[in-house]
């Protein structure tokens, strides 16, 4: 929340519309507090789908690492006519999916929808996978949370979805570009982040389909010093390197100071790592500082991570 | 009890001495450190300073500084109460017209200030790169009940006959001015920063606007006729902070290069002392695996695969494969290609320097027409400029804004101008 604040960064600091943040809340009739599931989710917070004249629906993920233009989806599911359009792929080489969408299609339709436990080595007999982005009619969707979510079924893709399937038009878009689901685990975020590294990723998540925004911190431009040795490397604002730095990502406000080496590792903001310190493989949190003369060393398919502020 | 302070920023110089980078746009939206302009650093010490009433009083070119400082979001300046405004001149019912000196601009927003109340009104230039409280300067003020006091900085004495000088008696009173001196009689040089009661400003404004054979100028008029009548008490503050006027091309190309030396005097990382801009949004800067980079400060956006020594790169610039870029500063979305040579120069805005290009060779011939503007060995190149591959560029050229690759018959020797055709 103090990330997205009023989201004036992404100009959604509106009169009309903007940004809202939709949390749980207690009430005499969900004394829980909590979501039980993603329709659920959607259900308990209806009233956003009350108000406002738009009538349609996008959802999507907050953990997926993608870049298109969803006005495009949007006119395909305004042409097609479909009842609801979901994001697909067949390039699941590189996807990771903790539990995973299998669809089979005819003629842009989704006639199968089976859920299964990931990963996923080949996709047998269907043709697809949905990337849990969906665009569908406002008053639909209220209709379909109402007619499921009070009988116990939470679930979007597995109670309210799935069996419809027959009664409505579930039509597949196809989306090949570069795709991340980054919660699967430390070291999918960690190849996530480096991935950043290969040019055309690059340009496919920062160039294309217009800018990506965030909160600014008006940190000064990143400096380079007299001893500091980089390659292949991203650096965010406010970051000072005066060691070597190979292979790696460093955020905001990072210190790599004279003498030390950071290869193949992810630092966040406001990383210390002090003179002589060596640090391989790894995921620093916040804050964190390596102290003179440590070397820390992770794998590259299992990184380490340190946790906030935590000195080594 | 805090008393209610407004700012001036006069921002209306054209800045002839820094060439072909102020053609089209004004002096205080020159890009300087790597991702700000030349105003952020008024306009972030006024706010760090605590100062929400900011005029900026806009003349020469203004447009990409209006686009700048829009509504002020960076700075915090868009308030309810106070905020910063673009001060113009504009026409009324009786006179107003074109800002005649830096009195005159002030006096033409006698309203705006009024509309404010302020017992205090602090006198800046958007010209100058520095870091300063003006809560000491103000303090200081009112400690010595001054009717003005004007921030001034020791110099040599050999510097001296560049600077408006003070002559100051025992209690740092100022008892004379001398513009430009021969014979210093005081090492104390005017930094342009003035903070005044309100009451006492607004009455010698109106008075100097009265004098016909005035200039309207602060250091020229008001400032000398208050000591030469005995009409109020000036007071000279001694700052010893980091201040300097970039107002020259081998100033600009100094003062960026001074911030990629180790500990740079002005230290942009203090975070109780932000400098505040508005940009947009870059993904962080990458540096290549065949790229060298040292005592540089790169910066957002930026794609680097070449080397690069001593120089200041904007957001969103590259540097391809086999560059060699030193002692320069090249500013945001500007493209290098391959095999390209820079050494000492200063390179605008989204500008493209084509494969295998040579910007500072040979030796250094004075510029045929403007000599006293493009010195010191820089080779200046301005914004949206195209330079055709190959083409190698001598000492003191300067190559002007919007050229294109057709506005080349060859090599270009030391000291010329390439101008563009249309």
């Amino acid at each position: 929340m103090d990330h997205i604040g009023s989201g004036k960064e992404w100009d959604l600091d509106r009169k009309q519309g903007g940004l809202f943040i939709l949390q749980p809340y207690y009430s005499p009739y969900n004394p829980s507090m909590g979501y039980k599931g993603t329709a659920d989710a959607i259900f308990q917070n209806i009233n956003i789908l009350r108000r406002g004249n738009e009538d349609y629906v996008m959802i999507g993920s907050g953990d997926h690492i993608f870049k298109t233009d969803l006005g495009e989806v949007f006119r395909y599911h305004l042409e097609t006519g479909s009842d609801i359009t979901v994001l697909t792929s067949s390039n699941i080489d590189n996807y990771n999916f903790g539990n995973v969408s299998l669809l089979k299609c005819k003629e842009g339709r989704v006639i199968e929808w089976i859920e299964r436990e990931g990963p996923v080595e080949d996709l047998g007999g269907s043709n697809c996978v949905a990337l849990g982005v969906y665009f569908m009619n406002k008053f639909l969707l209220r209709e379909l949370l109402y007619s499921t979510v009070p009988n116990g079924e939470n679930e979007l893709v597995k109670g309210v979805i799935i069996p419809n399937l027959t009664s409505l038009n579930v039509r597949e878009y196809r989306y090949n570009g570069y795709w991340r689901d980054i919660k699967q685990s430390k070291s999918c975020y960690y190849r996530t982040n480096l991935d950043i590294l290969n040019p055309e990723i690059r340009r496919e998540l920062f160039y294309e389909h217009g800018r990506v925004f965030t909160k600014l911190k008006d940190l000064p431009p990143p400096k380079i010093t007299g001893t500091a040795f980089i390659s292949n490397s991203v650096i965010a604002d406010g970051c000072v390197v005066g060691g070597r730095l190979e292979d790696s990502v460093l955020f905001r406000d990072t210190r790599v100071l004279a003498g030390a080496t950071v290869k193949g590792s992810v630092l966040l903001e406001g990383c210390i790592v002090e003179e002589g310190a060596y640090v391989e493989n790894v995921i620093l949190d916040k804050y964190c500082t390596v102290r003179s003369g440590k070397s820390f060393i992770g794998e590259q398919s299992d990184p380490t991570v340190i946790e906030k502020h935590g000195v080594i | 009890m805090a008393k209610k302070v407004v700012a001036l920023i006069l921002a209306g110089g054209q800045g002839t001495r820094l060439g072909i980078l102020t053609d089209e746009i004004a002096k205080p939206a020159v890009p300087f450190g790597g991702k700000y302009r030349i105003i952020d650093f008024a306009l972030s010490n006024c706010v760090n300073s605590g100062i929400y009433t900011v005029g900026v009083l806009t003349q020469y070119r203004p447009h990409v500084l209006s686009k700048h400082i829009g509504i002020g979001r960076p700075w915090d300046l868009d308030r309810k109460d106070g905020g910063v405004v673009i001060l113009p001149p504009y026409v009324a019912q009786d006179d107003s017209n074109w800002y005649k000196g830096t009195a005159n601009a002030v006096y033409q927003n006698i309203d705006y200030i009024d509309a404010y109340n302020p017992e205090i009104v602090v006198v800046l230039s958007g010209d100058h790169i520095y870091s300063m409280d003006y809560n000491e300067m103000i303090d200081y003020h009112l400690s010595k009940g001054a009717d003005g006091t004007v921030a001034c900085m020791r110099v040599p004495l050999s510097e001296a006959h560049r600077f408006g000088m003070m002559v100051t008696d025992f209690e740092n009173r100022i008892v004379d001015f001398q513009e430009k001196p021969e014979k210093p009689r005081s090492d104390l040089a005017s930094l342009g920063i003035y903070v005044f009661n309100w009451s006492f400003l607004k009455e010698r404004l109106i008075e100097d606007e009265q004098t016909p054979e005035s200039s309207n100028d602060f250091g020229k008029n008001i400032l000398p006729e208050t000591v030469d009548r005995d009409l109020g008490k000036l007071f000279a503050f001694v700052f010893e902070g980091y201040w300097r006027d970039v107002g020259t091309l081998q100033a600009l190309w100094e003062s960026n290069i001074e911030l990629t030396r180790p500990i740079p005097p002005l230290n942009l990382h203090d975070p109780t002392w932000r400098f505040y801009t508005q940009t947009e949004e870059y993904l962080p800067a990458y540096v290549g695996r065949s790229s060298r980079v040292r005592n540089s400060l790169i910066n957002e956006g930026a794609e680097i695969y070449g080397r690069v020594d001593s120089s200041v790169i904007f957001q969103g610039v590259q540097i391809g494969e086999g560059s060699v870029v030193r002692n320069s500063v090249i500013m945001t979305n500007t493209r290098i290609g391959k095999g390209v040579l820079i050494d000492k120069a200063i390179v605008g805005e989204n500008s493209v320097i084509n494969d295998d290009c040579v910007l500072g060779y040979g030796e250094e011939v004075p510029h045929e027409t403007h000599p006293g503007i493009y010195d010191s060995g820089l080779v200046v190149v301005g914004y949206d400029a195209v330079i055709s591959a190959g083409i190698k560029i001598g000492k003191n050229c300067a190559i002007a804004n919007h050229v294109r690759e057709g506005d080349f018959s060859g090599d270009v020797p030391g000291g010329k101008t390439i101008a563009a055709k249309e």
